[in-house]
């Protein structure tokens, strides 16, 4: 680690496959015991970036180090501190629930005694102690996911890479998954992850950017990002079948901003309830009024234009 | 900067250490139902001996070998299927396992996330489908012992043997696999493999053969395995045999480096 507690620095990060650019120059930060977010949709490069930072893919230009270190030369000493979680789940299938874990610490070469500590305590950490012996296959998604985080954290690693942690999850799968990593967030652990969940990065980020076509267009605080780039409040209006275009010239001077989307018009406004007065004073009936908080959905809409899950 | 640098003062340890723990992935597997596929591989060359060894020997009666010795027509095609078993061991490790474990369980994106690279992966991969190979090996020689077609001393010598030919074939797999696109292009691995289980010298002396194709099957690799194991087994082992064993340990090295570059390449885009 480098003096100011500065674990993964990157400077004009590119990665290229042929003429593609999947990520275009970035520069990034992430700091001991913060939780760092990639938020952006599909395609946006997060899952490059991550797999350069895993030490699985070389960088096609710029700088990146990592634990102070060189990836294109430390592969092994770095990957040795990292835990990861890839997208898609990569368990053994023909190992058990267990072994799935003993077999994964003695790639990093700890000893068996120490492996098999490591995989009772983190079965409990992950509450799948109960199908330790079990298979697999027969594990649910949000099992097999829970699994991988264990996985991932048999080497005690100094930096989690999580690459989409909820994503194909079911709500209460999900839930479980953020409680974990939450746990772990506590403990001190730096996590770094990428998600296109704008309600993921709200719960789990201290920090973030926003990446949109490789590179990355904001980044800070979900908080501040809110701030900066979108309104206190959010009034969600739907007019029936018409189309929303109609009505849109009508709400003009309502609020700072209008956004027109093919099923809903958005006004962002500081006061909620106030706009829907104006709305009403101006006997526009729209079929359904929601009034609800910014959140990093509105940002993304703001500084791309485009919704995060399309 | 110590603890950094030490490691790769170190040198070998690491490497083999991450080898030897791919291998032992595989010790864990074997209660899953991957353990039937090995002790299938434990009868064939068997039933084949058995089959065309003794079955058809009775009919051809014995056979003159270059050296002037004559031999039983089964003592010429035991040292020939204990070459082939080496062979299809091997390869069936490297190729089918192997490809089945890169492409469809992405077992080897998994760990090419910890500290091993993929050229330790390839020797792990390897090393455990030769400790295999030689279990098959010492069994096919002991029943080649009890059927009086090769002496103890010989069969002891030829133990190293199989284990490089296997590791040969092995090396020589895993590169293919590489290349591999989808489960149908084994069939053409598969039609290529008959064809040299048929013609290496192994049911029929290679001097049988026309001048020309001859200089083809002599260069074939199960040809120089044959060769080499019958020589010592059977024949009597000359120049011809170190010439093999060059050609196999190359064949190896060959198989290794390209294999570790391509994985290298395919995995860690």
């Amino acid at each position: 680690m480098s003096k100011d507690g500065v674990l993964i620095r990157a400077r004009g990060l590119v990665k290229r496959f042929g003429d593609f650019v999947a990520v275009d120059g970035i520069d990034v930060e992430v700091r001991a015991g913060e939780a760092f977010g990639f938020l952006g949709p599909n395609g946006a490069g997060k899952s490059s970036t991550m797999r350069m930072i895993g030490c699985v893919s070389p960088p096609s230009g710029g700088e990146l180090q990592i634990l102070g270190m060189d990836p294109r030369r430390d592969g092994p000493a770095i990957r040795a501190r990292l835990g990861v979680c890839p997208q898609l789940d990569n368990l053994d299938p023909e190992l058990t629930v267990r072994e799935n874990l003993t077999t994964y610490a003695r790639y990093f070469g700890i000893p068996r005694r120490t492996a098999r500590e490591r995989a009772t305590e983190l079965l409990e950490f992950v509450q799948l102690a109960e199908r330790a012996n079990s298979k697999v296959e027969p594990l649910s998604g949000g099992m097999k996911r829970r699994l991988t985080i264990a996985r991932a954290l048999v080497n005690e690693p100094d930096i989690v890479l999580l690459d989409e942690p909820t994503t194909g999850l079911d709500p209460q799968a999900r839930h479980l998954v953020w409680e974990r990593l939450f746990r772990l967030k506590q403990q001190g652990v730096t996590l770094v992850l990428t998600t296109h969940y704008m309600d993921e990065a709200e719960q789990l980020c201290d920090r973030l950017v926003v990446m949109d076509g490789g590179r990355i267009v904001a980044e800070g605080s979900p908080r501040e990002l809110i701030e900066r780039y979108s309104t206190r409040e959010v009034v969600e209006l739907r007019f029936g079948a018409e189309g929303q275009e109609t009505f849109a010239g009508k709400l003009a001077g309502i609020g700072e901003r209008t956004e027109v989307l093919p099923d809903r018009i958005l006004l962002y406004v500081a006061d909620g309830d106030a706009a829907v007065a104006e709305v009403h004073a101006r006997a526009l009936a729209p079929a359904s009024v929601l009034v609800r908080r910014s959140s990093l959905e509105d940002v993304f809409l703001h500084l791309t234009g485009r919704t995060l899950v399309d | 900067m110590v603890s950094f640098v030490l490691p790769r003062l170190v040198g070998l340890r690491g490497p083999v250490r991450r080898s030897v723990s791919v291998a032992e992935r595989n010790v864990a597997a074997l209660r899953s139902a991957y353990w039937i596929v090995l002790v299938s591989g434990l009868f064939e060359p068997m039933l084949y001996l058995l089959s065309i060894g003794v079955g058809v020997g009775a009919l051809v009666g014995d056979l003159s070998l270059p050296g002037g010795r004559v031999v039983s027509y089964a003592a010429f095609v035991a040292p020939a299927m204990l070459a082939a078993s080496a062979m299809s061991g091997a390869l069936a490790e490297t190729t089918f396992n192997f490809f089945g474990k890169m492409k469809y369980m992405k077992l080897y994106d998994g760990i090419l996330a910890t500290p091993v690279q993929p050229f330790e992966i390839a020797l792990g991969e390897l090393g455990w489908a030769m400790l295999r190979g030689t279990l098959y090996s010492a069994v096919f020689l002991a029943v080649m012992v009890a059927m009086d077609l090769t002496s103890p001393s010989r069969a002891l010598l030829a133990l190293p043997a199989a284990v490089l030919v296997g590791f040969a074939f092995g090396g020589l797999g895993m590169t293919i696999s590489t290349f591999m696109r989808s489960w149908q292009d084994f069939d053409l691995l598969g039609s290529v493999q008959f064809t040299l289980f048929l013609f290496s010298g192994t049911f029929v002396p290679a001097e049988a053969y026309p001048s020309v194709l001859r200089w083809v099957v002599e260069a074939s690799p199960l040809y120089r395995a044959v060769d080499l194991i019958r020589g010592i087994t059977v024949a009597g082992a000359g120049v011809s045999q170190l010439v093999d064993v060059l050609y196999l340990v190359a064949v190896l090295a060959f198989g290794l480096v390209v294999a570790g570059r391509r994985m290298g390449r395919l995995l860690c885009k």
